[in-house]
């Protein structure tokens, strides 16, 4: 049976194990929740392995079928239509196993929490709408999945859902959120009426028709606004500027959730969209140039955050906003591939980072606070290796994952007109990136004990959580050398994996080739360099000179509380945005729309019957001979239609 | 011979006086008289078309009338004689059981 | 002014003084005799149209049974005159135009009717009393028996309401 045909079984699976989980899991044991939710989401990698091997051997031609029709309403149709080309294999690939792996993680780390067939129930959840997103052949499905992993976001930070902070957290993540979909579901009405299509293969056909002409800087043609409201959804869901703001707060989620959806998948949903979406967003100069300045700029803004916050979820989080940056700064600048190629690493290392976070976190007893943390790393020794091997990896240093994907990014990024100030700055965030993560390593890991030895004890995670990181940190270090030739002049692997996928925006590619290999030389030094200066100035200020940072810091006291207090962005659009909508929220919706204009109808009408009965009242005044004069009334008023009704003519017969 | 419509002309005063007796006596058995002479009017409007048209219809109507008059007298005095012996009075305006 | 147009006015005016009376009086039993003898007037009309057989009837059934029995009742109850009390506004304002209202629709609906038949017999002609019989008992004998069934009901209905309560 050929799993292609019946592709619609790798995202159903977890969707059975947790309707089963959520249904009927409240009465049963760990266990036996784990096996549906494991055997969902380990099948379903398993068919996924089947799909793709199938694929491959099919010549890795795109595959789509119709499995059924879903939406047929006048000229506009959306099928349940699931696809798998190269960029599919990755995506699948990445969210079925870091899925399956993380789930492994869970059973160990959630043991002890009740709700657990609840928690499970919600990740097999959001593996189905993920599946579904990534499998998607047209724009309509795509959005379910969309919308879906929104929902089960906020489902699961708000998971500790008695805890008005997590729950806050749930609903700025989902609100937030809704705003971007605000601006993608315009892109997609935008798309639609231009192209009459919502399909991805049709949609694209007719996109690269040579009529469409190519819009410049500046023009703000049909291509340039679709693609910036995509973009815009695609902001809300990966956490760029201006919408990042919930990712922070979405650490209130238990750690795997943070692992999973807001390091390997959920978030990456928007990179996705904008790669698949790269025959659009080439015709249109405009949005190049936004997604990677937006891009770029995150990353930035975020690294700088990261600097000098102190629990050590938070430096992840804003970690990931950072590196999602670079992502979109990768498919700005037209390397949708290598984009594609550090979503994968990415996948890899930062959920290994929020894991081992979790084992830290678990060893500590709940404690997140890296200031009452130190001196770990002979305790807990699996977690410490393996976040090392992740720190490494996002760092940049050779010959681990990221090293190869970050350099691929900054290499398109200098290669392009124009680029050099997005390199620079590039540059700059991935110093600052090895800088944060090494001081979060420096002040979990060494150093002497922050913490009361007497009440906290370290002690290290069990297997099942354990393993998980191990295969994580195995990936992290040879997750990259499948693109690693390119560096001494062989093929770029998976480049040219994606290479059919991809085909129109490789444009730019065949530049000088040997000049091209000693400029990307030449770069990779720059960047190894540059990231092991970040290690060096961590290692000075938080190794050995441990009371250097706090000096630091009081001397710049002003730029340290900004920073320190993310830039104050919460409390500008608390003000800005947040308090005008609860004043018009109150005085106008509420007190005059819902108040006054549709209770006072409501009530004005049964007021108005009370006050007509009032009137009719008096007719019935017990009064006889008022009974007898309103007798004769009627007997007149009847005597008076058939007078002058001409339709009762008939009636009297007589003729006038 | 009498044009039918003279007929019809005192039918209409007749009636139109038995209204007014209707509306303006106090007296209930007065009220009840006057509900008599409206149905005479009408009789006699009955009659005449029945007369002018060569048709029986109208007077074999008629006598239905008169039998249900009778009736109607037999059950409202009754009623009347038990009205009487509540109030102890025959003014209509007395009895208000419907008053709010 | 052929003689039947007269006695057609005379009965006419007897008919409406009658009426007339019966409002002006006081006492009810003065408004029953009124009565009676509107009823006469119009019995003679009834003759005067050459139904005869309706004329009779009328003059046994309604003056010699109903108007006798209102007369019995008026006695039984020992009406007195009729007081002047005022309790219901609306009558006393709204009872004259509406009693205009309606004869003032009546008369044009009249007047604006081309019926210009002559209401009566032709001199010479055979009582109707045989058509009226017939059409009777062929063609409405089913009302006809449901009148006598009628009639059971309000004999049963006069002596229950009219009963002496039991004390």
């Amino acid at each position: 049976m050929p799993i292609l045909d019946h592709l619609w079984i790798i995202p159903l699976l977890p969707l059975l194990g947790s309707a089963i989980n959520g249904l009927l899991g409240g009465k049963w044991p760990n266990k036996i929740v784990n096996s549906v939710a494991l055997g969902a989401t380990g099948l379903s990698f398993l068919f996924a392995l089947e799909a793709i091997r199938e694929f491959f051997a099919g010549g890795q031609v795109l595959f789509r079928k119709h499995f059924f029709d879903w939406i047929s309403a006048g000229a506009f149709t959306a099928g349940f239509d699931l696809q798998m080309d190269q960029l599919t294999v990755v995506m699948v690939l990445v969210v079925t196993g870091v899925g399956f792996l993380i789930h492994i993680y869970a059973t160990g780390y959630m043991a002890h929490e009740s709700g657990y067939y609840r928690f499970f129930s919600y990740l097999n959840l959001f593996m189905f709408f993920m599946l579904i997103l990534v499998l998607a052949a047209n724009y309509v499905l795509l959005f379910v999945g969309w919308e879906g992993v929104g929902l089960c976001s906020y489902l699961l930070i708000g998971f500790y859902f008695l805890k008005k902070s997590a729950s806050d957290a749930g609903k700025k993540a989902f609100i937030v959120n809704r705003i971007g979909d605000f601006g993608f579901m315009l892109g997609m009405f935008l798309l639609f009426r231009t192209f009459h299509t919502l399909d991805f293969t049709t949609l694209f056909a007719a996109a690269s028709n040579p009529a469409w002409g190519h819009e410049a800087w500046g023009q703000f043609g049909t291509f340039t606004i679709a693609c910036l409201l995509l973009f815009m959804g695609a902001t809300g869901k990966s956490a760029q500027l201006p919408l990042y703001v919930w990712l922070p707060d979405a650490m209130e989620g238990p750690t795997p959730v943070s692992a999973l959806i807001h390091a390997a998948t959920m978030v990456t949903a928007g990179v996705y969209v904008v790669a698949r979406s790269h025959i659009l967003f080439v015709h249109s100069e405009t949005a190049m140039v936004v997604v990677a300045v937006v891009g770029c700029a995150t990353a930035f803004f975020a690294a700088t955050i990261g600097l000098v916050q102190t629990d050590i979820k938070r430096v992840l989080a804003y970690s990931t906003v950072s590196q999602l940056g670079y992502m979109f700064l990768a498919c700005g600048v037209g390397a949708f591939s290598a984009g594609i190629f550090h979503l994968m690493t990415h996948a890899f290392f930062k959920a290994l980072l929020f894991l081992a976070a979790g084992s830290v976190i678990h060893a500590m007893g709940g404690e997140q606070d890296m200031r009452k943390m130190g001196g770990l790393s002979e305790k807990i020794k699996y977690t410490y290796r393996t976040m090392l091997i992740a720190t490494l990896a996002i760092a940049g240093i050779p010959p681990l994952a990221g090293f190869f994907s970050k350099d691929a990014i900054l290499l398109s990024a200098f290669q392009i007109t124009g680029g050099h100030p997005l390199y620079a700055i590039g540059l700059l965030t991935a110093l600052l990136t090895s800088f944060y993560m090494f001081r979060l390593i420096f002040l979990t890991f060494y150093g002497k004990p922050r913490y009361d030895e007497h009440h906290v004890h370290v002690h290290e995670s069990p297997w099942s959580m354990l393993g998980p990181l191990v295969v994580l940190a195995v990936l992290s270090v040879i997750g990259g050398w499948i693109a690693a030739p390119a560096l001494w002049g062989g093929p770029d692997y998976f480049t040219s994996f994606l290479a059919p996928v991809f085909a129109s925006a490789q444009g730019a590619e065949a530049v000088n080739e040997a000049a091209a290999h000693q400029l990307e030389i030449i770069l990779a030094i720059v960047a190894v360099t540059s990231a092991l200066i970040g290690l060096g100035v961590a290692y000075w200020l938080y190794v050995r000179q441990p009371g250097k940072p706090e000096q630091i810091a009081k001397s710049m006291r002003p730029v340290y509380n900004t920073i320190l207090n993310k830039y104050y962005v919460d409390e500008f659009y608390a003000a800005v945005i947040i308090k005008p909508l609860m004043w018009i929220s109150t005085n106008v919706l509420w007190k005059f729309v819902d108040v006054a204009a549709i209770d006072g109808t409501v009530n004005g009408i049964a007021s108005g019957a009370t006050s007509i009965g009032d009137t009719v009242r008096h007719t019935q005044s017990g009064n006889t001979r008022s009974y007898a004069v309103w007798v004769v009334i009627g007997a007149l008023v009847v005597i008076a239609v058939i007078f002058f009704w001409p339709a009762s003519r008939p009636v009297i017969g007589m003729v006038r | 011979m009498v044009p039918t419509s003279y007929y019809l002309i005192l039918s209409a005063v007749l009636f139109g006086l038995g209204v007014v007796a209707f509306v303006f006596k106090r007296n209930v058995i007065t009220i009840f008289m006057s509900i008599e002479l409206m149905l005479n009017a009408v009789n006699l409007a009955f009659v005449a078309f029945s007369q002018a048209r060569h048709q029986s219809d109208g007077q074999v109507f008629v006598l239905f009338v008169i039998v249900v008059a009778a009736a109607e007298a037999a059950v409202g005095l009754g009623i009347i004689i038990l009205m009487s012996r509540n109030r102890q009075s025959l003014n209509v305006e007395r009895v208000d059981f419907l008053k709010l | 002014m052929t003689p039947q147009l007269a006695i057609f006015f005379v009965l006419a005016a007897l008919a409406v003084l009658g009426a007339l009376n019966l409002i002006i009086q006081r006492h009810p039993i003065h408004s029953a005799l009124s009565l009676i003898v509107v009823m006469i007037a119009l019995a003679g009309l009834y003759l005067l149209m050459g139904s005869e057989f309706v004329a009779a009837v009328q003059i046994i059934v309604y003056g010699g049974a109903i108007m006798v029995l209102f007369v019995f009742v008026i006695m039984l109850l020992n009406a007195g005159v009729e007081e002047r009390t005022n309790v219901s506004k609306l009558a006393g304002v709204a009872g004259i135009p509406l009693a205009v209202a309606l004869l003032g629709f009546l008369a044009a609906a009249i007047a604006r009717s081309n019926e210009s038949a002559q209401a009566g017999v032709e001199s010479g002609t055979l009582a109707n009393t045989k058509e009226i019989s017939t059409m009777l008992f062929k063609d409405f004998v089913y009302p006809f028996e449901l009148t006598s069934f009628l009639i059971l009901v309000a004999i049963v209905g006069a002596i229950v309401l009219a009963q002496r309560e039991k004390s």
